[in-house]
C-alpha cells in the first residue's frame, strides 16, 4: 500500500510550490538528462552493472572487516586502515560526493543484506518477505541521530582511525545495526536516520552535479500506482524532492516509472542552494554546525603539531582524553551553534525581519554547506595525500602478513608535493568562502518578497571559520 | 505587488571587478616585507616521544645554518622534512644530528619516519622559515573575497 503522507524526510510536502519549480526544470538550458543518452540508459535500465559493483564492495567490505580483525595490528600495514580511511574516505570527498552526490550510497554494501531480507530476494522480490516493517518513530526522524553518530566517531576517531581491529568491529557493528534495524523498520531506517556517512553525503549531496528529478509532474499526479515509491528502497516519493539530500541515487524510481517520467539530470554546481527552505528543520543546520566542527578539530589533531593533543585524543578514558572529548563536544554543541545563531539573529535585526528566528537559522545553514564540503576536501588532501602511496602497498599486502601479491617488495613515497599540496588547500579554503558567501548573497534576509541580500554577520561567520581553518592547515 | 522583476545587469560593474582584479595580483604578487637578518648557526634540540615532538614548533631565518639534535625518548623515532628531502632516524636515547640551511622560506611540515605506535603517521612537528607568506597572502584573499562579496552584494 502506498503511503505518501508517511515521507520520510519531508514533512510537508508543497506540491503547488513545485509548479514553477517544475517549469524551470523544464525549460532550464543547464540541465542534460543523462537518462535520455542512448548509450548510457543500458547501463541505468539494467539492474545488472549496479548489481555487479555492489557485489564488489559487498566482498571488499566483508574482507576489509577481516583484515581489520585478523591482519597486522600496523595500521599502515593493513588494508582496513588504508582502504577505509585513506582511499575510500579520500574518494567519498573527492569525487562521489562532489562530482556524485550520494552516488556512493547507491553502491554501499552496508544496507544489501537488510535490503535482500525485506524484499526476500536478491534482484526481485521474493514470496517470503522478512521483517516487522516498522514506521520509523516520528520523534527520531531527521538527522539528529546522525549528527550524534558523526560526534560518537569523533570522541574515538584517533583510535578508530588508527587500529585496524576497532576499524573492524566498528565496521562489523554498522553492518549489523543496518541488518537489524532493516528486519524491524521498514526501508533503509540505518541509511536514513543513523548512519554518519548518510548524513555526511546527503547534506553535502546538495552541491552535487547532479540530481534525480521527475520531469512532468502531473503525469505523477495521475499515476495512482506511484510505481517510483513504491521501488525505492528509502521511501521517498520523487515528486518531493526539492533537493539532494534524500536521494540515494539507486535509479529504481527510474526503472520503475512506467512513464519515463524521471530523469537523470546534469546541472550546475550547487543547485540545491540559496533557496528558501520550505520546513524548518533545525536538525540539518544542526548536522552542518557538527561538520564545521569535526573538521577543524580532526583537522588540530591530526595534522596540527600538537602532540599533546594527538596523545589526549587517542589515550581513552585518561584525564587528558576527557579533556579533549568535552572540549570536542562543547565546539559542537555549544560552541559553534551559539556563535551560528548570534550571527544569525544579529543579522535579523540588521534587516528588522520579522520572519521567525528559527526560519531564519534553518535557512542560513545552507551557507555552511560548501563552506564546510571545501573544508573536508582541503583537510583530505591534507590528510591523506601524502599516504597514497600506502594504498598500493596493502594491494601488495592486505593483511601485513609478508604477502608480495604485486610482485613488489618496496613501494616508494608521494614524492615532494608539500609545497602543492598546501597551495591546493588554500586554494579549496577560499573556494569554500567564495562559494559560502555567493550562497548568502542568494538567501532572503527578510522575507521572501524582498530581494536576496548578503548576510554580513553570518559571512563573517563563514570568515572566521575559513581563518581558523587556513591557520590550521597552512599556519 | 512584489519585486519578481528580473534584475537588469547594471552598466558599470565593470570597473568593480577590474578594482578586485588589480587588488588580487597586487595581494598574489607584491612581495611582503622582510625583516633583514644575518643568517646564524643554529643548534635545536628536539626530544621525540610517542606521538610528539618537543619542541614542535621551530622558529628559523630563511638562510641560517640549522642543526637538529634528535633524541627519542621512548622507542625508536625518526624525522623527515617536507621540502627539504631531509631524513633521519634515532634509537632510544641516542643523539642523530641533521645540519641543513634553511634556504627556502616557509613552513614545513617535519614527521617521524619510523613506525613508533598508532598515531605515528600523524606525528608532526612545524617548521618556520622565516615568513609564511603563503598563509598571509591566502587571509589576504579572504579578506578580499570577503569585500567584493559585501560590495557585489549591497542592493
Amino acid at each position: 500500500m502506498t503511503r505518501l503522507q508517511e515521507i520520510p524526510w519531508v514533512e510537508k510536502v508543497g506540491l503547488n510550490g513545485l509548479d514553477e519549480q517544475t517549469q524551470q526544470r523544464l525549460q532550464s538550458p543547464g540541465r542534460l538528462n543523462l537518462y535520455r543518452l542512448a548509450w548510457l540508459r543500458p547501463l541505468i535500465e539494467s539492474q545488472w552493472p549496479q548489481f555487479l559493483v555492489r557485489m564488489l564492495t559487498l566482498a571488499s567490505f566483508v574482507f576489509i572487516i577481516a583484515g581489520g580483525l585478523f591482519g597486522s595490528l600496523v595500521g599502515s600495514h593493513n588494508i582496513a586502515i588504508i582502504f577505509v580511511w585513506i582511499a575510500w574516505w579520500t574518494a567519498l570527498k573527492l569525487v562521489f560526493i562532489p562530482f556524485g552526490g550520494r552516488s556512493w550510497c547507491s553502491i554501499c554494501p552496508i544496507p544489501l543484506p537488510g535490503d535482500w531480507l525485506q524484499q526476500g530476494g536478491i534482484l526481485q522480490t521474493g514470496p517470503r518477505r522478512f521483517g516487522l516493517n516498522l514506521r520509523w518513530p516520528k520523534r527520531l526522524r531527521g538527522s539528529w541521530m546522525q549528527s550524534g553518530a558523526f560526534l560518537l566517531i569523533g570522541l574515538f576517531s584517533a583510535v578508530t582511525l588508527t587500529d585496524p581491529q576497532v576499524t573492524g568491529w566498528v565496521l562489523l557493528a554498522l553492518f549489523g545495526l543496518a541488518i537489524g534495524l532493516s528486519l524491524v523498520f521498514e526501508k533503509r531506517a540505518f541509511c536514513t536516520y543513523l548512519c554518519p556517512i548518510g548524513g555526511f553525503s546527503g547534506m553535502y549531496a546538495q552541491t552535487s552535479p547532479v540530481e534525480v528529478r521527475i520531469i512532468d509532474k502531473e503525469i505523477c499526479i495521475k499515476h495512482e500506482v506511484k510505481s517510483c515509491y513504491q521501488a525505492c528502497p528509502w521511501g521517498v516519493y520523487p515528486v518531493a524532492f526539492r533537493d539532494n539530500s534524500a536521494c540515494g541515487m539507486c535509479m529504481e524510481c527510474l526503472r520503475a516509472c512506467p512513464s519515463d517520467n524521471l530523469a537523470l539530470n546534469i546541472r550546475p554546481f550547487g543547485t540545491d542552494l540559496g533557496k528558501p527552505k520550505t520546513s524548518i528543520r533545525l536538525d540539518e543546520t544542526f548536522l552542518a554546525l557538527v561538520m564545521l566542527g569535526s573538521v577543524v578539530t580532526f583537522a588540530a589533531v591530526f595534522t596540527g603539531p600538537w602532540g599533546w593533543l594527538k596523545s589526549a585524543a587517542f589515550e581513552i578514558g585518561s584525564l587528558p582524553w576527557f579533556g579533549y572529548a568535552s572540549a570536542y563536544l562543547a565546539i559542537n554543541l555549544l560552541l559553534l551553534p551559539a556563535i551560528f545563531t548570534a550571527a544569525v539573529w544579529a543579522g535579523q535585526k540588521f534587516t528588522g525581519s520579522w520572519v521567525s528566528l528559527k526560519r531564519h537559522i534553518a535557512t542560513q545553514a545552507q551557507v555552511l554547506i560548501p563552506l564546510g564540503l571545501m573544508a573536508w576536501i582541503a583537510f583530505t588532501v591534507s590528510f591523506a595525500l601524502p599516504k597514497l602511496n600506502l594504498v598500493l602497498g596493502v594491494l601488495n599486502d592486505p593483511l601485513g602478513w609478508g604477502w608480495h601479491l604485486l610482485g613488489v617488495n618496496k613501494f616508494g613515497g608521494m614524492g615532494n608535493m608539500a609545497g602543492i599540496s598546501t597551495l591546493i588547500q588554500v586554494v579549496l579554503l577560499l573556494v569554500g568562502l567564495f562559494w559560502s558567501l555567493s550562497v548568502s548573497g542568494k538567501l532572503p534576509v527578510n522575507s521572501e518578497s524582498k530581494p536576496p541580500r548578503l548576510n554580513i554577520p553570518v559571512s563573517s561567520f563563514s570568515l572566521i571559520f575559513t581563518l581558523a581553518m587556513l591557520w590550521i592547515l597552512v599556519g | 505587488m512584489t519585486d519578481q522583476t528580473p534584475q537588469k545587469k547594471q552598466p558599470g560593474h565593470w570597473w568593480h571587478w577590474a578594482v578586485l582584479s588589480i587588488l588580487g595580483l597586487v595581494v598574489f604578487f607584491v612581495p611582503l616585507p622582510v625583516r633583514a637578518t644575518a643568517p646564524t648557526d643554529r643548534i635545536i634540540h628536539i626530544n621525540a616521544s610517542r606521538f610528539e615532538y618537543d619542541p614542535a614548533i621551530l622558529k628559523v631565518n630563511q638562510g641560517d645554518r640549522v642543526t637538529i639534535e634528535l633524541v627519542a625518548t621512548d622507542v625508536v623515532h625518526g624525522l623527515a622534512i617536507d621540502g627539504y628531502n631531509l631524513e633521519t632516524t634515532t634509537d632510544p636515547g641516542k643523539t642523530a644530528r641533521l645540519t641543513f640551511v634553511a634556504n627556502q622560506a616557509g613552513t614545513f611540515r617535519f614527521r617521524c619516519t619510523v613506525t613508533c605506535g598508532n598515531m605515528h603517521p600523524f606525528m608532526t612537528g612545524k617548521l618556520e622559515v622565516g615568513q609564511n607568506s603563503l598563509l598571509w597572502r591566502a587571509v589576504a584573499f579572504s579578506g578580499l573575497v570577503m569585500i567584493a562579496a559585501v560590495w557585489m552584494g549591497r542592493k
